[in-house]
């Protein structure tokens, strides 16, 4: 019976060792250690055995089972890995192959623009006002200084709607409504963007419609070095922090002094195409407000003082992002249009 | 404005400052000059010739072959093909070696087998305009007058040798609109004098009011009417230096009576005219208002027709000058002419705007009355060119002027303190400084403590108010100087408005689920205007549009947003999802602003989603675009309160269209492009939507609060339900929900079948429920009891049956 035994642990330890698969394993398993298997089978003819042999061989048996199920599971693991290994190697696949795309649009190049300006001044302590495009003659000119008949009135040629009625033609009405709504009580610090309209042929640097954003600042002792000093703040965020500003004094009716703002170029003053070897590119238009129009807006303007400062956003694009011409951000082509949902 | 710097010089010192850099200082000081010209620099090696022979060339019938003397020891053969060359006249030669403007280069050539060395030139040639030549000189080369000698520089002769400075003026600075009016200011930049042209004609016993009478019948338009008389003068060609100096401020040369009314003209920024005294036609000038409908022949051989809005000049019975803008053919100064009379006046700008627009006519004249004349140099002027017609046309001025009217030459008075001055400026000056200043402009200042009075000459009638001066001072002083600060006083927090703030979430959004932002034209065509309108209106016009396509006001964002995507698919980018917020524009009644609402739009053709290599495809449909809409309404907060209504609106597929609400409210709508117009456009299916967002961003919300996560096991049961095929999935649900009260926390479709497997005309919806109470766990006797009612309240309700 001991040799018995001893043939049947070789013979098992042997089909484990052979075992090519899980199954197979399990095979000798139940084979061998099953209720029917040759081990159960000599454990049940252990009671024909004598006292003193049962004992003996019962401690035989155990070793012999303990044996070939510890085989057994160190097969297991083995095939398990293997197994794993195999399921594993089957699964690989090309990781250069393109990914599931997300879908992931962005803001107009405009709206880019505005948001970065918005944004920079509403640190500065500024709200953001806006008003109708469809505008009263008397807020877009007559409240700004600019009677009917004025000369430069030539200047902004206006989509007239009734003698009365115009699309604006600057952002500045939105001010004009801002400083009548605080009835003479300062400090007003407002951004006003939004689009605006002028009777002019769409071409590559001109556009019936475009988009302007102003500053005005009323409040009492407000000084042309604020005005300076705030676009110089501007111009650093915006454009570098390496800039300068330029103040060259101008013309507009409803600032007085008005003046000009250039920025400095982004060649160092070295001079190139864009700022036409001067060194320096026209930004903004810019002015302390005219006593007559804070006047019309109902504040008094020997107590108030303010200043206001305009600019184009097509403009600030152009120059920022190199596009050569206006149209191209109202055709909504999208290969320019996805250029710009990149966070810088 | 051009401005020669070499006509400048003779009013202000200008040694030691290049044109370039006087440009820059210009600017720098408020008026911007666009642009230097030095016309020379392009050119070397152009001498005064003299032409000692000509004859025919051999071999060319047009060639003259000429002997020219160019101060040298030999004189050199030159082949011209100038009709009107000659010999014995003085001419420009560009000699061997020569550079002529476009760096042409002479060379010495044969010609038809004669040798040339060098070319005798035009004016054009030599890099003048020829809209600006004088006629005689047009076709041909160009004649010297004798006072040259063969060899010397012909481009300083010219005055090519000068610099032109080309001034872009705002409409304030009309001042500037005059030689001496440039002088004062560049004189104020440098800190130099001025020296002014001192007019004082030698006159003649006989009275210049014996040839003529002056009577001004409108005299708001006209207030001051100066003549001066000058006779037997002889019409020839101006000297060189005035020709040279007119051209280079881009007026042509005529005739030495005209070219001095024009010199005085840039000089002075008065306009005058010449009339010929002996075809006037009568010995008296009277100004009135032309009447409605008269005739007139302009001396550009036109004839107008006027209105009683236009002032004319009249010999007392018919016009014989349209006033400020025009003299008449009838009494044109000509070649014969020999008596002269010299109108120099105050014409209202408005009068001169409106003729001017009339006829479309704006001139050199009519700019300068528009803006307005210095009223104090209507005298000086016409004396002007009275001594110039003595001095370069033989004339005998007559004595006196004769004047109709008067112009108040009074200077305002303006006033400022110092402290205003220094904080509107952010400044620190002195009144010592600020006096310097006003000297600098020539302005007379009287200080009284801390304040300064200013005299302002009447050739600066933009100065007008406190601020004016501060203009002046801050300008002079130089912008540079004045420190950089930010406001003082006061802050307030600043930032965007709620409305504001939702705005740029649902730009996000909307870019964050695959949109890009569009910005389309507001103006539209009368087609277009009211196409796709949430409510329809009179589209609001363009009194003067510049074209048919943008002549209204939009109602809608999507026609064009739907143009760009035709835009987009014909440019083989037919998957295109747009987007825009704007304005539309509803009419609310003539001379009413109309009422302007804000929109939000979009539109998705193609492929919504498409992932090539594994064959992955998904087009956009209705519920790609409804699905956007609902997440919308879910991220600001209106998750449960949009509703979606079957609605059939012009221009949309009407199978595949809803109107969406916002509780009872309507406030957009989701649907396909109609077929017909997508075929029209390009388009294959193109889904839109389009949404009051005035209306969702204002809308009441609930505060965000937070609502525990449930701390017991929810129980779900699905349901396959039969119903008639018109049945719609959301009055299942709301049925479902009513009866599930509140322990039913959510009902979703997962399976809509319609087909061979049900019966003709009936369809099956299938929902998943699920059942939880924020208190306990739900025991399945307490589901199965609610969702008892459930299936009853469905059958009662809707004719729902559980599919078998």
């Amino acid at each position: 019976m001991e040799e018995q035994l001893k043939q049947l642990q070789a013979e098992a330890l042997e089909k484990v060792a052979a075992a090519a698969n899980l199954k197979e394993l399990n095979d000798v398993r139940v084979a061998y250690l099953g209720k029917k298997g040759p081990v159960t089978e000599v454990l049940k003819g252990m009671g024909k055995l004598s006292a003193e042999e049962r004992p003996k061989m019962g401690a035989l048996v155990n070793v012999v089972r303990e044996d070939i199920t510890k085989a057994i599971e160190e097969k297991q693991v083995t095939l398990e890995v293997a197994a794993i290994e195999e399921q594993l190697a089957k699964e690989s696949i090309d990781v250069t192959l393109p990914g599931r795309p997300v879908k992931a649009g962005g803001h107009h190049p405009l709206t880019r623009i505005t948001e970065e300006i918005e944004d920079l001044f509403i640190g500065m302590g500024y709200t953001i006002a806006e008003g109708p495009e469809v505008e009263q003659d008397y807020y877009n000119f007559e409240a700004l200084n600019l009677p009917k008949g004025h000369p430069a009135r030539d200047m902004q040629d206006t989509f007239y709607i009734t003698s009365e009625l115009l699309m604006r033609t600057h952002t500045s009405p939105v001010q004009v409504r801002t400083m009548l709504k605080h009835a003479g009580k300062g400090p007003v610090k407002i951004i006003c963007p939004g689009k605006v309209y002028r009777r002019d042929s769409d071409d590559a640097t001109h556009s019936h419609q475009f988009n302007q954003i102003e500053g005005l600042v009323v409040g009492e002792n407000i000084r042309m070095s604020d005005l300076k000093g705030t676009l110089d703040a501007f111009a650093k965020k915006m454009f570098g922090a390496d800039r300068e500003i330029r103040l060259r004094p101008s013309f507009f009716p409803f600032t007085e002094p008005s003046v000009e703002v250039d920025v400095s170029c982004m060649c160092g003053g070295k001079g190139c195409s864009i700022c036409k070897g001067t060194g320096w590119i026209e930004v903004l238009g810019a002015g302390m407000v005219h006593p007559n129009v804070l006047e019309m807006a109902g504040f008094d303007s020997t107590k108030y003082s303010g200043f206001a400062f305009g600019m184009g956003q097509e403009r600030i694009a152009m120059l920022k992002y190199g596009i050569d011409d206006i149209r191209h951000f109202y055709t909504n082509d999208l290969r320019f249009l996805q250029q710009f949902s990149v966070h810088e | 404005m051009f401005v020669s710097y070499k006509w400048l010089e003779q009013y202000v010192d200008l040694s030691g400052v290049t044109p370039q850099e006087l440009a820059e200082k210009i600017t720098r000081a408020g008026i911007e000059v666009e642009g230097v010209e030095t016309p020379a620099s392009e050119m070397k090696n152009i001498v005064v010739g003299y032409v000692q022979s000509r004859e025919q060339h051999p071999n060319a019938d047009k060639l003259s072959k000429c002997l020219v003397d160019v101060g040298e020891e030999e004189p050199v053969q030159i082949i011209c093909g100038a009709k009107n060359v000659d010999a014995g006249q003085y001419v420009a030669v560009a000699k061997t070696g020569a550079v002529l403007p476009g760096n042409f280069k002479i060379k010495r050539a044969k010609l038809r087998g004669e040798e040339s060395n060098g070319m005798i030139c035009s004016l054009s040639e030599l890099g003048i305009e020829s809209r600006l030549t004088p006629k005689e000189y047009a076709e041909g080369i160009f004649n010297f007058p004798n006072d040259v000698t063969p060899g010397e520089d012909a481009l300083a002769a010219l005055n090519r040798d000068d610099a032109i400075l080309e001034l872009s003026l705002t409409p304030n600075r009309s001042d500037a609109l005059s030689m001496i009016g440039v002088a004062y200011e560049v004189a104020a930049i440098l800190g130099r004098d001025v020296k002014l042209p001192q007019p004082n004609p030698a006159e003649s016993t006989e009275k210049a009011a014996d040839s003529i009478q002056i009577r001004i019948d409108a005299p708001e338009d006209n207030p001051l009417y100066i003549a001066r008389v000058v006779k037997n003068v002889k019409i020839g060609p101006s000297p060189l230096w005035m020709q040279t100096f007119l051209m280079n401020a881009g007026v042509r040369p005529h005739n030495n009576v005209v070219d001095i009314t024009n010199y005085v003209l840039m000089e002075y920024g008065q306009p005058l005219h010449a009339f010929d005294l002996d075809r006037l036609g009568s010995n008296e000038i009277v100004v009135r208002r032309a009447d409605e409908d008269e005739k007139f022949v302009t001396l550009d051989d036109t004839e107008r027709t006027l209105s009683a809005d236009q002032l004319v000049i009249t010999n007392g019975k018919e016009p014989v000058a349209l006033a400020g803008v025009m003299g008449g053919a009838n009494s044109e100064v000509h070649e014969g002419t020999v008596n002269v009379l010299i109108e120099s006046a105050y014409f209202d700008g408005q009068i001169v705007r409106t003729a001017s627009k009339a006829h479309g006519l704006r001139s050199e004249a009519s700019a300068r009355f528009e803006k307005g004349v210095d009223p104090a140099r209507v005298q000086a002027a016409c004396d002007r060119a009275a001594e110039l017609m003595a001095e370069l046309a033989g004339g005998t001025v007559l004595s006196g002027s004769v004047v109709a009217g008067e112009l108040n030459v009074e200077p305002k008075k303006v006033s400022i303190t110092l402290e205003r001055l220094n904080t509107r400026l952010g400044t620190d000056l002195q009144m010592g400084g600020v006096e310097d200043i006003f000297r600098r402009l020539q302005f007379d200042t009287e200080t009284n403590g801390n304040e300064i009075t200013v005299t302002v000459p009447t050739r600066r009638s933009d100065i007008t108010i406190p601020e004016d001066l501060t203009e002046e001072v801050a300008r002079l002083y130089g912008y540079d100087h004045i420190p950089l600060t930010l406001p003082e006083g006061e802050s307030q927090p600043g930032g965007l408005s709620p409305y504001q703030l939702g705005r740029r979430v649902v730009r996000r959004y909307l870019e964050g689920a695959g949109f890009n932002q569009a910005v389309t034209y507001s103006l539209t065509s009368e087609k277009r205007a009211a196409q796709f309108a949430l409510e329809v209106r009179q589209p609001v016009a363009l009194a003067m549009p510049m074209s048919e396509e943008r002549a209204y006001l939009r109602e809608s964002l999507l026609p064009h947003l739907i143009e760009a995507a035709a835009y987009n698919n014909a440019r083989q980018m037919a998957s295109a999802a747009l987007y825009e917020t704007g304005s539309v524009y509803l009419n609310e009644g003539e001379n009413v602003q109309p009422k302007e609402e804000e929109r939000l739009a979009g539109v998705i053709t193609g492929m919504w989603h498409e992932h090539l290599w594994q064959g992955e495809k998904k087009a956009a449909d209705f519920f790609t675009v409804k699905g956007i809409v609902e997440g919308l309404a879910a991220r600001i907060g209106l998750a449960d309160r949009l509703t979606f209504q079957k609605s059939a609106p012009e221009g949309f597929h009407p199978g595949r269209t809803a109107e969406v609400l916002l509780d009872a409210e309507p406030i957009g709508v989701v649907g396909q492009l109609h077929p017909s117009l997508a075929k029209e456009m390009d388009l294959k299916e193109a889904y839109l939507f389009e949404l009051k967002l005035d209306m969702l961003l204002n809308a009441d919300r609930e505060d965000l609060s937070y609502v525990p996560i449930p701390r017991f096991p929810s129980i779900g049961r699905d349901i396959a339900l039969v119903v008639e095929s018109t049945v719609e999935a959301a009055s299942l649900e709301t049925v479902i929900k009513q009866a599930g009260g509140s322990l039913l926390t959510s009902v979703r479709v997962f399976d809509v079948y319609e087909g061979e497997r049900m019966e003709e005309g009936k369809k099956s919806v299938a929902f998943a429920l699920t059942y939880a109470d924020p208190e306990k766990t739900l025991t399945d006797e307490e589901v199965t009891a609610v969702h008892e009612k459930v299936l009853a309240a469905l059958k009662e309700q809707a004719g729902a049956e559980l599919r078998a």
